[in-house]
């Protein structure tokens, strides 16, 4: 049924750091890594060392310069995977029934063995979180690593998503958005997490925390100025300093 | 977004198939035209053709065509759904009119409300059809009333073209027919323009929203590398980059194909021209206007940019 639930028991999503964030795709390997042999296996690659080498995909990251208006800029790392929308028109738009958000969680998934391949699914995404399987013929998106963290078979401390569990930096965290007392929820407030184009009016449930302002000393206009190595320097060193820049 | 071959097949072949659905029950029921059994067969054999070939053709570009019919099952909320099941049930009333028209040669009395109900079910279908584009935030150039009022008029229009080419070719041309033609191209021209001046709008409030599509309201956001080196799912789909190079010229093309040609052959021309001649410009004529409704159905879809571009840094 394509009808979006009234109300999930729980809000299962990501929020994730951009501050913390250093793009070094380790989230998206292993996504791929675990996904590819998991609930929606396998991520087909196209040509993959080939020209036009093409594939599924279920998290992506970008890289942007952000310019602000003061002339500084600085560096953003953006990943970009299904934030498991509270009004998900991914499964509104499914003539089929194949997607569907979970009651239980809020998770967005898709039933490959009802899935047609209209594609519709995928244009009524703005955050472009689905990719078609053509060797398949059926749309796949990111599950939430479901098949992880429900599992049994896993110790207790590998129940999170295979792009959380992996991360180097500790910029990803996996818990109940639904909950106000959670870790997650909390960090969101603390950090003013944000939706992705609320514009469009999808409630995601996954939070992207903003990049923290830079430190005084590094901001303003232009390149930074070039360390000076003697500057600040005080007592003996400070005279040897005055000392030897006079006999110099 | 990319023009698909099958999907622009789909919905010209469809809309001018439910044009002939819609208008030929209202020009019969005013006796506009004649309820002649040769005329009803040239005219619903082509309409239910063009709307089968539709049907047929919008299953090819499905992943999987052999579980088509599990898209009729999610009307309550998929406009896609709904499209399907208004495009199967307007095959029942138009049977029967069908039946009263060919094999009966009747259009009155309780007969009529087939060809009430055909007209209606068929302005349904162009409707949800309609619906499938005009409900999809993502892509805001489709996301208006404009693209529900283009769909029917051109429905109507490349119909009405239809049935002017048989029927004039069955010796039959009424004036009205002039008169309804000059009036669905006013109102074709009127519904385009209004849609292509909305578009460069929206390209505008898209590229407002690149902050907010990764959450940083710190400033201009530039894309200086991409998650991988070569086109993806998403930029194949929904990355479609070379209709809004040449859109005016292509614009022009469409205008004059769509609006222009069908002035000239089936406003002015039947005035000018003595019957036989007429339907032989008419058959050219039309094919002008369908040359052009398949060209303003490309560019529905290429000059379309989907918000996901936003992450690649398109403009």
């Amino acid at each position: 049924m394509t009808c979006l639930p009234q109300k999930t028991d729980r809000k299962l999503g990501l929020v994730i750091d951009l501050d913390t964030c250093v793009g070094c795709q380790a989230c998206v390997t292993n996504c791929k890594e675990w996904n590819t042999g998991g609930h929606m296996a396998p991520l087909t690659d196209v040509q993959p060392f080939g020209p036009g080498a093409d594939g599924v995909w279920f998290n992506r990251v970008h890289t942007y310069e952000v310019a602000t208006p003061d002339g500084d800029s600085r560096t953003l790392h953006f990943p970009r995977s299904c934030l498991h929308c509270e009004d998900a028109a991914c499964v509104t738009v499914c003539p089929t029934g194949a997607s569907y958000k979970r009651a239980a969680d809020g998770i967005v998934l898709v039933n490959e063995d009802k899935c047609i391949g209209c594609k519709l699914c995928s244009w009524a995404c703005p955050y472009g979180a689905r990719e078609y399987d053509a060797t398949e013929g059926v749309m796949k998106k990111c599950t939430l690593c479901v098949d992880r963290i429900y599992n049994e078979n896993l110790d207790e401390e590998d129940r999170v998503p295979a792009c959380v569990l992996t991360c180097p930096t500790g910029a990803r965290h996996f818990g109940d958005l639904g909950d106000p007392d959670s870790a997650v929820s909390q960090l969101a407030v603390q950090r003013g997490g944000k939706d992705l184009l609320p514009e469009m009016g999808y409630r995601p449930t996954n939070k992207y925390l903003p990049q923290r302002a830079k430190a005084d000393h590094q901001t303003g206009a232009g390149p930074l100025a070039p360390l000076d190595e003697t500057a600040g320097a005080t007592g003996v060193l400070a005279w040897v300093d005055r000392m030897l820049t006079r006999a110099g | 977004m990319h023009p698909a071959a099958s999907v622009i097949l789909f919905t010209t072949a469809s809309g001018a198939g439910y044009g002939v659905l819609v208008l030929s029950p209202i020009l019969l029921a005013f006796g506009i035209l004649p309820a002649d059994r040769w005329l009803g067969v040239a005219l619903l054999a082509p309409a239910l053709c063009l709307v089968t070939a539709g049907l047929l053709a919008s299953t090819f570009h499905l992943g999987h065509p052999e579980r088509a019919w599990r898209a009729l099952s999610q009307w309550r909320s998929s406009w896609l759904s709904r499209e399907g099941i208004m495009a199967i049930v307007t095959y029942g009333p138009a049977a029967a009119f069908g039946y009263a028209w060919i094999g009966l040669e009747t259009a009155s009395g309780g007969w009529a409300w087939t060809g009430i109900a055909t007209a209606t079910a068929a302005a349904a279908t162009l409707f949800t059809t309609a619906m499938i584009y005009r409900s999809l935030k993502p892509i805001p150039a489709w996301a208006t009333d404009w693209t529900i009022a283009g769909y029917l008029i051109l429905g109507l229009l490349t119909g009405l073209i239809v049935i002017t080419t048989v029927s004039s070719s069955f010796g039959f041309h009424p004036v009205r027919f002039q008169w309804l033609a000059l009036a669905l191209v006013v109102c074709a021209a009127i519904v385009k323009n209004a849609y292509w001046s909305r578009l460069a709008g929206t390209c505008r409030e898209t590229e407002a929203m690149s902050g907010a599509a990764v959450g940083s309201d710190d400033g201009a956001i530039t894309s200086i590398e991409w998650p991988h080196t070569e086109e993806n799912y998403v930029l194949k789909e929904m990355g479609f980059r070379v209709a809004r190079k040449h859109a005016d010229r292509l614009r022009r093309a469409t205008r004059n194909l769509l609006f222009v040609a069908p002035a000239i052959v089936f406003v002015v021309m039947p005035s000018l021209l003595p019957m036989p001649y007429l339907a032989w410009i008419a058959w050219p004529g039309a094919a002008l206007v369908l040359v052009g409704v398949v060209l303003e159905r490309w560019l529905f879809f290429a000059e379309a940019r989907h918000v996901v571009t936003l992450y690649y840094g398109a403009s």
